[in-house]
């Protein structure tokens, strides 16, 4: 057992406080925030399932602990759809099959956000490359690859 | 619009894109309590001691409980036919005083949240006395105390003695394939409540087989199946990991019971690892005669299964599905198979995409690709010559499987194997590769041909009802497990009723819903609750006829459906009667006014059921064909090229079945070359994270290129559907492993899979 201690941050774009305890991890505090679409897969970091996105950068959720988030913008699989409009990846993934089980759909679609984000113009070698950090046991990987360079396509339309 | 055939987006993937998803770790029911189950840490010892004090004085914790502290509860029976013979070879739920394998169960925390449990687990103290461990026997290890042979299965047909007399050439090779596992990305779990005041046992995050699951879990808790009520939510896939009764779903279950509160479980990966069913595991060695032409005459195949500790409730299902697709496409006048199920001190073995059939496969491609190089033919030019015909469909194979005659329903091998070899160029492919490894580059090109049976037997059903907004729900016993049975389903009835897709509700997963189901195994939920439901939306078009032309005033062969209403079949264009509206003319309280002319129905409003029996599965087949590359200093086999061609007969979503393949396909590439769990001496697990099991990232699967064929639909279903299922998985370690052959310029230089870097090596340095 041990203490617990509060800690703000944004959550989706909202202010958010809530009491921790130090050996909670992000995963934890989300489902416990009723945010239960960051799913977790391996507890060790390898699958990446449970990325989110930390200061805009994408994290695994299972690796850090809750008290960290102190300050900072955590933004999760929650977030993506703006208004009832899906955005860009979503749409992709539908169109493409990427999504089977879809229990590493929030992890690839969180990645692939962070990327297109961070470089508009990003190259689909990059993207691929990109792929290979997280794990699929249904897709086979090629629908997701497809899909995350259509969005990347139609984003850089956008720029 | 037509549905049928058409590749059309999947109508589950809305909330999985969106963070509306279901899964267990996501079911959080009012007061519930956490559960962890403390495992052993010995392969095999006598219990001398369990020490609870500590772990339950915690504060938090409600209770730990050994085995004699779950009365008589287990152990885990089969549920399929299993003789008496079998019963000592059940799973405890608990361990009682002997233990067999690192991770199995012997007491269980049950505490207010899942940290006060982890904290308790570490409290508890087992004392114990080590015993001889049981291993399998294998190239590269003796056994250090023998394992037992659970049980035997024989399978064949013609005069195997005389075959390999009349042969020209006899080749005997050892083959084996690695303990490797189904390894969905999402761990098991389970939520129960007991709702006290109705007594009904609720259970969340059942997956695979809900109805067989909540059977068993009747038999086990000793409450009537009418009282236990299971809910499906969303799975994060299964490959066999899911849907057989394990101790921590009867544990689980228990607890809400005696505590009235809901309980909730989740494993973590390290005990997925060791808690969770491993597969595959088998040695054969097997022998091919041939004739010097190239006509194969018989196979002798003995094989070893190396089960683990206990049998699974899928009993013998894995070396009889062995035993009786060994064979594959090839005509033989004689066949025999002769399989031992090892009981080792290991986890207990099951299911795994392509249970039985990626390993026969390999071994029957195998045995093929030894004839084409010992009589130098080439190995296609082998296949073809020995494939069974089309007109020999259907195929007696003079065996049983699931206590079934076995007969290949329909199929067209060579087809395929032609348009393989048009798609993929072969000879010019075969030149070019060929030029690579004259320049030293060590590259070959593989091939299998597989066959899969889909479906089969019975007890899958659909009940479809319309109502007044002219919506269809269709009610089924199957499940959801990631394969897109709602969008399938859907677009069977879309058709039928004359509605769009997405106006169709698939329910599956809920036994509260219909009374039976066989949920989603063996590749069945197209071929068999697809069929129900196209029967029962069949017999719901007719009672919208019949019951529009009583309130019309017309003969029903005047009536059509079209765009969601009964319209004239004259004037199409003209407004019609809206579905929803017959529904309304149909409620029980009004349908006495449709008069005589209305011919009721035993079931009430526009509804119908149907439940479907085949008298054996549909076969579908495949061609797999791999261009592999192998590191001359690392011994890294990397997929250059994977091709999957496959016929499933009418393809109810082409999209959907692609999808299927290509992950298919990459779970195969992973058990050729990468996944396997190893164990040292002492039977300890050195596999425990999913960076010791490799499952394959997207660096090591191309993109999978796919064909799907329809050239030998299905007799057995109206529609000619047959089930895809592992198809994409089964061929996968005879391709690559013929790959790597050639790569190497080694016939038969894979003999064990996967073919890691480390065993590569090794065929290198004996090559050069």
């Amino acid at each position: 057992m041990s203490e617990t201690e509060r800690v703000s941050f944004q959550l989706n774009g909202s202010s958010c406080t809530v009491s921790v305890e130090p050996r909670q991890t992000v995963a934890d505090l989300l489902r416990a925030q009723r945010l239960s679409a960051t799913p977790v897969g391996c507890d060790q970091g390898i699958c990446g399932s449970c990325t989110v996105l930390l200061d805009d950068e994408p994290v695994r959720a299972c690796l850090l602990f809750a008290p960290q988030l102190q300050g900072r913008s955590l933004r999760t699989v929650e977030s993506l759809a703006k208004g009832g409009t899906l955005h860009l990846l979503q749409q992709a993934f539908d169109e493409e099959d990427a999504v089977q089980c879809g229990f590493c759909t929030p992890g690839f679609l969180m990645l692939a956000a962070a990327a297109l984000e961070h470089d508009p113009l990003i190259e689909d070698d990059a993207l691929d490359a990109l792929m290979t950090s997280n794990l699929c046991r249904c897709t086979g990987y090629g629908a997701i690859r497809r899909a995350v360079k259509k969005a990347a396509k139609r984003h850089r339309r956008t720029v | 619009m037509r549905h049928l055939g058409r590749a059309l987006t999947r109508l589950e993937s809305g909330p999985l894109l969106t963070g509306r998803s279901r899964f267990v770790s996501a079911i959080s029911l009012p007061d519930q309590l956490a559960m962890r189950v403390i495992r052993s840490p010995y392969a095999h010892a006598r219990l001398t001691h369990i020490g609870l004090e500590a772990a339950r004085a915690l504060p938090g914790v409600k209770a730990v409980w050994t085995a004699d502290d779950i009365g008589d509860i287990g152990p885990i029976g089969y549920r399929v036919d299993a003789g008496d013979e079998l019963a000592a070879h059940r799973q405890p739920v608990l361990a009682r005083s002997v233990t067999r394998y690192v991770g199995e169960p012997i007491a269980v925390v049950i505490a207010e949240t899942a940290a006060i449990t982890e904290d308790a687990a570490e409290l508890v103290e087992i004392g114990a006395e080590l015993l001889d461990v049981a291993l399998e026997s294998s190239k590269s290890r003796a056994p250090t105390a023998a394992p037992t042979v659970a049980a035997t299965v024989e399978k064949g047909f013609g005069d195997v003695e005389r075959a390999f007399l009349a042969a020209d050439l006899v080749v005997e090779l050892d083959l084996s394939v690695a303990r490797q596992a189904a390894m969905p990305m999402e761990p098991r779990g389970l939520a129960a409540r007991w709702d006290g005041a109705r007594d009904i046992l609720e259970v969340y995050g059942t997956a695979k087989l809900p109805h067989l699951e909540r059977d068993m879990l009747a038999r086990l808790l000793g409450r009537p199946a009418s009282r236990i009520f299971l809910y499906a939510g969303h799975v994060g896939g299964s490959f066999g990991a899911r849907g057989e009764i394990f101790p921590e779903d009867v544990l689980v279950c228990l607890a809400a019971l005696r505590f009235g509160r809901p309980v909730g479980w989740v494993e973590d990966r390290r005990e997925h690892m060791i808690a969770t069913t491993h597969a595959r595991g088998q040695r054969h060695v097997a022998r091919v005669a041939a004739k010097d032409d190239g006509r194969i005459l018989a196979f002798d195949v003995g094989f070893q299964i190396d089960q683990g500790a206990y049998l699974r409730p899928d009993g013998l299902t894995i070396a009889e599905t062995t035993a009786a697709m060994l064979p594959g496409p090839y005509k033989l006048a004689a066949y025999r198979a002769h399989g031992e199920v090892l009981l080792t001190n290991k986890t207990p073995a099951g299911p795994c995409r392509g249970a039985g059939r990626f390993e026969a496969n390999f071994v029957c491609e195998r045995l093929v690709d030894a004839v084409a190089d010992r009589l130098n033919i080439d190995p296609i030019d082998v296949r073809a010559a020995n494939l069974i015909a089309p007109e020999s469909m259907p195929a007696p194979r003079h065996m049983t499987l699931n206590d079934q005659p076995l007969i290949y329903d329909s199929g067209n091998y060579g087809a395929l194997l032609d348009k393989v070899s048009d798609a993929w160029s072969l000879t010019a492919l075969e030149r070019r590769l060929e030029g690579r490894r004259a320049k030293g580059e060590r590259v070959g090109l593989g091939l299998s041909i597989v066959v899969e049976p889909t479906g089969g037997g019975g007890g899958d059903g659909a009940r479809i009802s319309v109502d007044e907004a002219g919506t269809v729900e269709v009610v089924t016993g199957a499940a959801d497990l990631g394969q897109g049975p709602e969008t399938a389903i859907a677009q069977i009835v879309a058709d039928i009723l004359a509605v769009p897709y997405t106006d169709v509700r698939v329910v599956h997963g809920r036994t509260d819903g219909i009374g039976f189901g066989q949920g989603a195994y063996g590749a069945r939920v197209t071929v068999m609750t697809g069929t129900a439901a196209q029967q029962a939306a069949e017999k719901v078009r007719e009672k919208a006829l019949s019951a529009a032309a009583a309130m019309i005033g017309v003969s029903v062969d005047r009536l059509m459906l079209d765009e969601g209403e009964v319209r004239a079949t004259e004037h199409p264009e003209a407004p019609g009667l809206p579905l929803g509206a017959v529904a309304r003319a149909l409620r029980p309280e009004r349908a006495g006014a449709l008069g005589e002319a209305f011919v009721p129905t035993d079931t009430a409003g526009l509804s119908a059921e149907a439940w479907v029996t085949l008298d054996g599965p549909t076969f579908s087949y495949a061609i797999h064909a791999a261009v592999v590359a192998v590191d001359e200093e690392t011994g890294v086999a990397t997929v250059e090229r994977y091709l999957v061609a496959a016929d499933v007969g009418n393809a109810v979503n082409p999209k959907l079945i692609e999808s299927q393949l290509a992950g298919g396909a990459a779970h195969g590439i992973g058990g050729a070359l990468y996944e396997e769990f190893q164990f040292g001496d002492t039977g300890d697990p050195v596999t425990l994270t999913l960076s010791d099991y490799i499952v394959p990232g997207a660096d090591q699967i191309p993109d999978v290129e796919v064909i799907v064929t329809d050239d030998a639909p299905s007799p057995l279903t109206p529609l000619g559907i047959k089930g895809c299922g592992t198809l994409g998985t089964t061929g996968a370690g005879a391709a690559i492993a013929a790959a790597i052959d050639a790569a190497l310029d080694f016939p038969g230089a894979v003999t064990t899979l996967p073919a890691t870097p480390p065993r590569l090596r090794a065929l290198l340095r004996g090559v050069d």
